[in-house]
């Protein structure tokens, strides 16, 4: 991979003070009959123009729902409690359903998780990528929009017969592919992928994983990169921040995190990968995990922390910068 | 759209002509399974009517030689199969020498009429009514839409009927309640003439819309459900699509499908239900026909009807399954 | 790199989940159209106790008499008497009687062939759908077969060869057609439900077929199969009562359908005699729209997403 030659580039500093997409304090909740759960806890992210920032952490910690919030997607019973999200200035938490709709994909688009179910099965896939482009640039010539999307289809690395086929007749990488080619179609600011290789083995995920470092090397657009795998994300992404139960415990460059993981989970979560290198015994994580509708006061990891002191069970760490560009949620620093 | 393999034609074809032959059979076998003999009995009812009856026992003899009822059973399936495949389904016995299958030409379009349009309509309100419903858009005055047409449903169509032919025939006297042209009408392509159709054709119709509607509209209200839980109606909407186009492209063409299945496996109960519904409106019908075929003991002609809506029903059924996979492109080949 | 044990920590008292009054067989709609059931269950055996049954007899009251509330009744008919308070009809019998008499049987014929109907449907949707391969393929064929066979044409015919038919055999008659539907629906659900994780698991702890049936996939299955069941007896009451409407049921016992026969071929609509027929109507939609109601409030226990939708 590499990935590592975009990132010796220090202009990208200079670039760095424009943010393209700006998480303020959102909150998010879940209304179950006994109680709110809270899936987003007040969460601040700015993603700068032309980065990639990772966003990981394990099931149920909110980076999926923090994902469908950015889009206002969220589905009932989930509901955004308060905060802003800014898009190049443009609070989209405050648009009408109308405006949101013109600002969706153009600016903003979706590479959904498990694109198996994610295409119309009804439509082929040309039809799928000419209504995206029509809805936001209105209609064009039939012989401008097929070069177009066969322009689309060679960026992801599909063959043109793809051009005319349903999604059904189309292998998982394929259709995942597919769901890329049509996100880039407007050349938007900002790509929101979610687990795009999650669904798919390990062989198609590597091909997949390279079709959207090439889009994003080509395009230069900025993207939010959710998953789990901190391998994978390690050779996508430039910063990587980490979630757990709703919240953003450290951010940092993905260099610095692998290197020096300030936030005992960070810590964890990286110690738990097996190693083919090295041979380590496998780390088995020991604690309770809080119930989602009360959180405890104080430190939200303060349940499985294993350098928990008093003064985490009282006071909310804030998210502070330890080192230079690399922040934390964490009381021992 | 999808395509049409040669060997989805065939297994479809293969469905029709198992299914017309499973119920010829059913309907050859069955009664001569029962005890009684039909020729004895029509002849008992014949003596009923017209007294005594000097040789009967002749009687009762020519008549069997002269439907073939004395040669062994296997002999008379044979040419029965035979009769049936060529449209021959013998003289009626009590219309006597009508033949049945000339009888039921002629009440056919009748039949095909009523229930045509009526199962259309009601496909076409309920779905339609069913996916509003389920749509979160659609304001609270057009849900109250459900329990009406509801409560219609658990109504047999024949009961409406019963009740609309009291309310609004007799007691109101806005419509015939019987037949489906004036007395004395002349059967021609006259605007006049399509009138008297319509005006005495609205309530059978009306009774067999209103009692189906609920149903239609039961099944889409769920099937919309199920459609907007899939994954492609949120990348629909993180596309910016229009809501609308949403609702009608990505849901109600998704959700229609299973519905068209519905209504191909229903074709037969909701013949059924038309049959009946034409005897209480005196509807000139393949239904009244099977009636007064009923009442007379007229068995060639009961069975003569009955094997055509037999094979009408599974027409229709090898009509919707070859018109399927035009709309549904994950069907050609593959049986799902 | 080891991780210490955590001392337990006391939590403020979590709110208390689901209690009994949130079960989900407490569906309102499904409860309603039991109740309505009930009623004219009710209607049947106990009515009897409170009221003379011996007057649903031919020839027992006076004849036409309409119900003890019309006031202006046409003159052809005779003033109403409070001793028959729904009225009598032209064979002289009184239709309070009548009903009691006459709503049994038609729930019977129901639950019987709907009975039989399910348990071949039982039979042949689990051996269809857990055992696969060319019985599958033979039992899907002939159900998509039969179902497409009008069934209540063919029923006509077979009635019409039998001179005197009676409760029980009609439903037998009935379960004739009522199996395919079952069967489609169990094989559906046994298809989906095999490939579940405990269906699996319990493959491989060795458990045998009959087991796996009965104890893994039959709970599960409750809500879909009380929903089959109930739609099913409500497709045969209403078989029954066209087969009786046509003149094609049972003749000694009173029964629904067979008094509207009697009432049309007695011209009772045009006649005005709306209580002759109205009230056997009367008597079919409530115990169609109870039925119907059990069967959406089931479907709603099955199906958790379908609740939802008035809250919207």
């Amino acid at each position: 991979m590499t990935s590592t030659q975009n990132r010796t580039n220090t202009d990208r500093d200079a670039v760095r003070n424009k943010a393209v997409l700006e998480v303020q304090k959102l909150r998010v909740h879940y209304a179950t009959p006994s109680g709110d759960v809270i899936a987003v806890n007040g969460v601040d992210l700015k993603v700068f123009e032309g980065e990639t920032i990772g966003l990981v952490g394990e099931s149920g910690c909110g980076k999926s729902t923090l994902a469908m919030s950015i889009l206002r997607l969220v589905q009932p019973p989930g509901r955004i409690v308060s905060g802003q999200v800014q898009l190049l200035g443009t609070n989209l938490t405050a648009l009408s359903e109308a405006e949101l709709r013109q600002v969706r994909w153009n600016q903003i688009a979706l590479i959904p998780q498990g694109a198996m179910n994610s295409l119309n099965p009804v439509m082929r896939v040309k039809d799928q990528i000419v209504e995206a482009i029509e809805t936001h640039q209105g209609k064009r010539p039939q012989q401008e929009l097929k070069e177009r999307i066969l322009k689309l289809l060679s960026m992801v690395g599909l063959p043109s017969r793809v051009y005319n086929m349903y999604p059904h007749e189309l292998s998982g990488g394929m259709k995942q592919r597919v769901c890329i080619a049509m996100a880039i179609a407007l050349t938007p600011s900002i790509i929101i992928a979610d687990e795009p290789t999650s669904a798919l083995d390990v062989v198609v995920q590597r091909v997949v994983a390279q079709t959207l470092l090439d889009v994003k090397r080509s395009l230069g657009v900025s993207m939010i990169l959710i998953g789990h795998d901190m391998g994978l994300m390690a050779q996508l992404v430039d910063r990587i921040a980490v979630m757990y139960a709703g919240n953003i415990v450290e951010i940092a460059p993905v260099k610095e995190i692998f290197a020096e993981p300030l936030h005992p989970y960070t810590q964890l979560l990286l110690a738990s990968i097996p190693s083919v290198k090295e041979r380590k015994p496998l780390v088995v994580t020991e604690g309770l995990t809080h119930d989602l509708r009360r959180p405890p006061p104080g430190c939200i990891f303060q349940l499985r922390c294993p350098f928990v002191m008093d003064k985490c069970r009282e006071v909310v760490p804030p998210l502070r910068e330890l080192r230079p560009n690399h922040f934390a949620a964490c009381h021992l620093y | 759209m999808g395509s049409l393999t040669v060997g989805y034609i065939v297994r479809r074809l293969g469905m029709f002509l198992l299914t017309v032959w499973l119920g010829t059979t059913l309907i050859f076998a069955i009664p001569r399974m029962a005890p009684g003999d039909p020729v004895a009995a029509m002849v008992s009812r014949i003596s009923a009517q017209a007294g005594t009856i000097s040789n009967s026992a002749e009687m009762i003899a020519s008549w069997r030689k002269r439907f073939g009822l004395d040669e062994p059973i296997l002999v008379q399936y044979v040419r029965y199969i035979y009769n049936a495949s060529t449209f021959q389904l013998g003289p009626s016995l009590a219309h006597f020498p009508a033949n049945v299958q000339d009888m039921v030409a002629r009440a056919f379009p009748w039949t095909l009429g009523l229930l045509g349009l009526a199962t259309l309509m009601s496909f076409i309100a309920g779905n339609v009514v069913g996916a509003l419903l389920a749509w979160r858009r659609t304001p609270g005055l057009a849900r109250a839409l459900l329990p009406a047409t509801l409560t219609f449903t658990s109504i047999p169509p024949f009961m409406l009927g019963i009740l609309l032919i009291y309310l609004f025939a007799f007691g109101l006297k806005w419509f015939p309640f019987s037949g489906a042209y004036d007395m004395g009408g002349q059967t021609q392509w006259s605007w006049s003439f399509i009138k008297q159709v319509i005006h005495h054709g609205t309530l059978p119709a009306l009774a067999i819309v209103i009692t189906t509607m609920g149903f239609w509209a039961l099944g889409m209200r769920g099937m919309m459900v199920t459609t907007d839980g899939e994954d492609y109606m949120i990348l629909a909407q993180a596309k910016g699509l229009h809501p609308s186009r949403v609702f009608w492209l990505y849901g109600v063409r998704n959700a229609i499908l299973p519905q068209i299945t519905a209504l191909a496996l229903s074709l037969g109960a909701l013949a059924g239900g038309a049959v009946i519904v034409e005897y209480i409106f005196t509807y000139p019908g393949m239904g009244y026909l099977l009636y007064d075929g009923i009442v007379n003991g007229d068995y060639t002609l009961i069975q003569g009807v009955v094997f055509f809506l037999i094979v009408g029903v599974a027409l229709g059924v090898l009509i919707i399954d070859l018109l399927y996979p035009l709309i549904d492109p994950r069907i050609s080949y593959q049986k799902k | 790199m080891t991780t210490e044990v955590i001392q337990e920590v006391a939590l403020p008292e979590a709110p208390v989940g689901l209690n009994r009054w949130d079960s989900p067989w407490l569906n309102p709609k499904f409860i309603g159209g039991l109740l309505l059931v009930i009623f004219v269950v009710l209607l049947g055996i106990v009515g009897p106790l409170f009221w003379d049954i011996t007057l649903a007899r031919v020839a027992s009251s006076p004849l036409n008499l309409p119900p003890v509330w019309v006031k202006n009744a046409p003159i052809m008919f005779p003033p109403p008497d409070p001793a028959h308070p729904l009225g009598t009809e032209s064979n002289g019998r009184d239709m309070l009687a009548l009903m009691m008499a006459a709503a049994p049987g038609s729930l019977r014929v129901g639950l019987i062939a709907a009975g039989l109907g399910m348990a071949v449907g039982i039979l042949l949707g689990f051996t269809a759908g857990f055992i696969g391969g060319w019985p599958d393929a033979v039992i899907r064929t002939i159900s998509d077969s039969v179902i497409t066979i009008p069934s209540l044409a063919v029923l006509i015919v077979i009635s019409s060869y039998v001179r005197q038919i009676n409760i029980e055999n009609m439903a037998l008659l009935l379960a004739l057609f009522a199996w395919p539907g079952p069967t489609r629906l169990i094989r559906a659900q046994v298809l989906s439900l095999r490939e579940r994780g405990y269906v699996q698991m319990a493959r491989l702890s060795g458990a045998t077929t009959f087991d796996i049936m009965f104890k893994e996939m039959m709970p599960n299955l409750l809500p879909y199969l009380a929903a089959s069941f109930t739609g099913n007896v409500s497709a045969n009451i209403l078989a029954a009562t066209g087969l009786e409407a046509l003149g094609l049921g049972p003749t000694r016992i009173p029964t629904l359908g067979m008094t509207i026969f009697y009432a049309i071929r007695a011209a009772a609509i045009l006649r005005g005699m709306w209580w002759w027929w109205g009230f056997p109507i009367l008597m079919l939609v409530i115990i169609f729209t109870g039925l119907f109601l059990m069967v959406v409030g089931l479907d709603e226990i099955a199906n958790p997403r379908l609740r939802g939708i008035q809250a919207q």
